[in-house]
């Protein structure tokens, strides 16, 4: 009885849904899939936040379709399978568009499943918004329609890592410590390419791959890179990893400039500023230090949840899918993907793009420096009185990397 | 030479680590026969107490109410939980420690949160303490291996050379014995797991603030300091102090080594490439596995010497 009542409710609102702003004040449910619990839960709990707050503060201009978006979050504790039998959930509780960003452990199972999911249930078809989950692979050999990416993958932020160091001679010894899974590899992998690229002159002079989560003690390695005589390193290490990396290094008083992945994400930067002479160099696509519209939402932000949010791709999301459902004057996520592709649309950074063959934003990159607070540069990042401060931005012609995919769109 | 002398002062001072760690385990193993599963715990626990005290009190009182309180807490738990299992045996013994880890992590999460929290150390332990070959030698890594040292020591002295530690020893072996000549055998118990855990307190108190002091902390040391304690013999004091020293000094020295499998081959002259059959196995580097290092020796040590480098029973 109760389901006849909602069918017939459903049908009305559809039988309605036939004039021109047909999308207008409908709701946009969003399953948000990521770890609630477990290790990485600050993570997951801030990008939850974030994801809320947004959509609760979006302008006309941000939210063209004047939908109202939704997002609950579901605890896959940063599990795959998890993950997944989360996903069979969503779609029975009649969600249409899934989000999930920390690691491409989950992100390349998942997109695979939504993929098959799509093709088992016409008509029930889900979108797939990627927000952080940086495997090339994702938009490539393993490219799927319904997967959207809104960060920026390795291979782009190897490519805008590199030209930076194009313009900086001082840079002759680079030294890789990363961690030992497909990321870390990843980072290894493709700033190895761009250097011999850009830089055929700098050299690796040394390279650890260390078991995700397993080092306590980073002093070694920290010897080891003093006496390769390294004059730079990169890292795309995270959370604990990176706090004792840099802990390390500090300690040993080695004073040489990191250039890191996440030097922003939750709990380094409390570490970080307690490291006396530590050089920290951030690429990303944002840095801390953002003025007008972002720079407003970053210290509301902090205000009311006295948290920050650095995951600014959740922003582009939620704006990229608005001017999708306007578009399509729908949100069908049939439509809407349709829409997505080749978009263009103002983000954070400015004019964004959702390309369309391999469905990865193009978008600017920042390359930014932990630096103490100056009147000018004044966010209070974890409230520790330092935040990273802009140095250089590259446009979006810089990062962009080519593609294989070979998109199989529904016919 | 200088790159010698500085990773044996970082193989030292983590080994040493790895004791302040792993002693007070082994002295609750060695008197009371609990393999402790929440010992990791109590050391969070003690860098999360020592981290809100230094905010009121100033981190050298911490120093010693933290590892107080931890130890009280560990007296409690023994008092009204691990007391009323024991009869039943060693098994629920360890599985009820097993709860209460889960449960530390819990109340942890639930008072100061998911985040990491700003633990730092006092001015007095900030900076070098000096420097070799241009490299520093940080103050706060010194100061864990004076506390470890100091640890030894003093258990040692408390063990063999006092009343109670006689009273202690006697209980281990001849309950009924010492309960008859009047002593509390109940209470000795006590005092051993509150002290074994208020060791682990302070070893949090110092941990944390060199390290990082978050959620996770507890997590990141729990199996390798079971490691420390089986390599080293179960409930030998002095083991678990010689394997701490070696799996430092082996691991910080295996991080050097850049050789692998197909290198040495390729050295003997043997045609190592990636098309050879194990190609990805021979190429692993020493330094790769470094951090495995430590859970190989504690499988080689079960296989043939299951009762450890120093220990007296038999597995």
């Amino acid at each position: 009885m109760n389901f006849a009542i909602k069918t017939l409710a459903a049908s009305i609102l559809l039988a309605s849904a036939g004039g021109v702003f047909a999308q207008k004040g409908e709701t946009v449910k969003i399953a948000m899939i990521e770890g609630l619990s477990g290790p990485f839960a600050n993570v997951g709990q801030n990008q939850l936040k974030n994801w809320q707050f947004v959509a609760a503060n979006m302008t006309a201009a941000e939210n063209p379709a004047g939908v109202k978006f939704v997002i609950e979050g579901f605890d896959s504790k940063s599990s795959p399978q998890e993950a997944l039998s989360l996903f069979k959930s969503a779609t029975d509780q009649g969600f249409r568009y899934v989000a999930q960003g920390n690691g491409s452990n989950v992100a390349v199972p998942l997109s695979d499943a939504v993929g098959k999911f799509n093709d088992r249930n016409p008509g029930k078809e889900v979108i797939y918004m990627n927000y952080a989950a940086v495997d090339p692979a994702l938009t490539n050999e393993k490219c799927n329609y319904w997967h959207f990416r809104l960060d920026a993958d390795t291979s782009m932020k190897m490519e805008a890592l590199t030209s930076f160091m194009k313009d900086r001679p001082e840079v002759k010894k680079v030294y890789l410590l990363n961690q030992n899974y497909s990321h870390g590899q990843q980072v290894a992998k493709f700033f190895k390419e761009g250097l011999a690229r850009k830089r055929p002159d700098a050299q690796i002079v040394g390279e650890d791959l260390v078991p995700l989560g397993q080092v306590k003690d980073f002093a070694p390695y920290v010897a080891k890179i003093k006496a390769s005589g390294a004059d730079a390193i990169v890292t795309g290490n995270w959370g604990t990893d990176m706090t004792l990396f840099m802990k390390a290094i500090g300690d040993a008083g080695l004073k040489v400039p990191v250039y890191s992945y996440y030097g922003g994400v939750s709990g380094t930067p409390t570490a970080l500023a307690g490291i006396p002479g530590i050089q920290v160099y951030q690429i990303a696509y944002n840095h801390s230090n953002y003025t007008g519209r972002m720079g407003d939402l970053t210290r509301q932000f902090q205000e009311k949840f006295g948290d920050d949010f650095y995951t600014f791709s959740i922003y582009n999301g939620l704006v990229l899918l608005s001017h999708a459902m306007e578009k399509a004057k729908s949100t069908d996520p049939v439509k809407v993907a349709a829409a997505m592709e080749g978009l263009k649309f103002m983000g954070f950074n400015g004019e964004s793009e959702m390309r369309k063959s391999d469905h990865q934003m193009q978008q600017g990159m920042w390359i930014s420096k932990w630096e103490k607070n100056t009147p000018k540069y004044n966010y209070n990042e974890e409230k520790t009185g330092y935040s990273f401060v802009p140095v250089k931005y590259l446009e979006s012609y810089v990062a962009s990397t080519p593609t294989s995919c070979q998109m199989k769109r529904p016919s | 030479m200088e790159f010698f002398v500085i990773s044996l002062l970082n193989g030292l001072s983590y080994g040493l680590l790895l004791f302040m760690l792993s002693s007070g385990l082994t002295l609750i193993f060695s008197m009371m026969g609990v393999l402790n599963f929440a010992h990791a715990s109590f050391y969070m626990v003690g860098a999360y107490i020592a981290y809100t005290l230094s905010e009121s009190v100033g981190f050298w009182p911490a120093l010693f109410l933290a590892p107080l309180l931890v130890g009280v807490l560990g007296a409690a738990f023994e008092r009204y939980c691990l007391r009323r299992v024991h009869k039943f045996g060693h098994v629920p013994e360890l599985l009820v420690t097993f709860g209460l880890s889960y449960l530390l992590l819990e109340l942890v999460q639930l008072i100061w949160g998911r985040a990491v929290v700003p633990y730092g150390l006092p001015e007095q332990l900030q900076g070098p303490l000096f420097t070799a070959f241009g490299t520093q030698f940080p103050k706060s890594r010194s100061f864990i291996m004076l506390v470890a040292v100091l640890m030894l020591a003093s258990v040692w002295l408390l063990l063999t050379r006092t009343r109670i530690g006689l009273v202690i020893q006697a209980a281990l072996t001849h309950p009924d014995m010492v309960e008859s000549l009047g002593h509390n055998v109940p209470r000795v118990f006590m005092l051993v797991f509150g002290g074994g855990a208020a060791l682990a307190g302070l070893a949090g108190v110092v941990g944390g603030n060199t390290y990082v002091t978050d959620p996770g902390m507890a997590g990141a040391v729990g199996p390798i300091i079971f490691v420390v304690v089986v390599v080293g013999g179960m409930g030998s004091l002095a083991g678990a102090f010689l394997a701490s020293l070696i799996i430092g000094v082996v691991q910080t020295f295996a991080v050097a080594l850049d050789q692998s499998l197909g290198s040495a081959l390729r050295a003997v002259g043997v045609a190592v490439t990636d098309q050879t059959f194990g190609a990805s196995l021979l190429n692993l580097t020493v330094s790769q596995v470094a951090p495995i290092l430590p859970y190989l020796f504690l499988v080689l040590i079960l296989i043939f010497r299951p009762k450890g480098l120093l220990g007296t029973r038999e597995g």
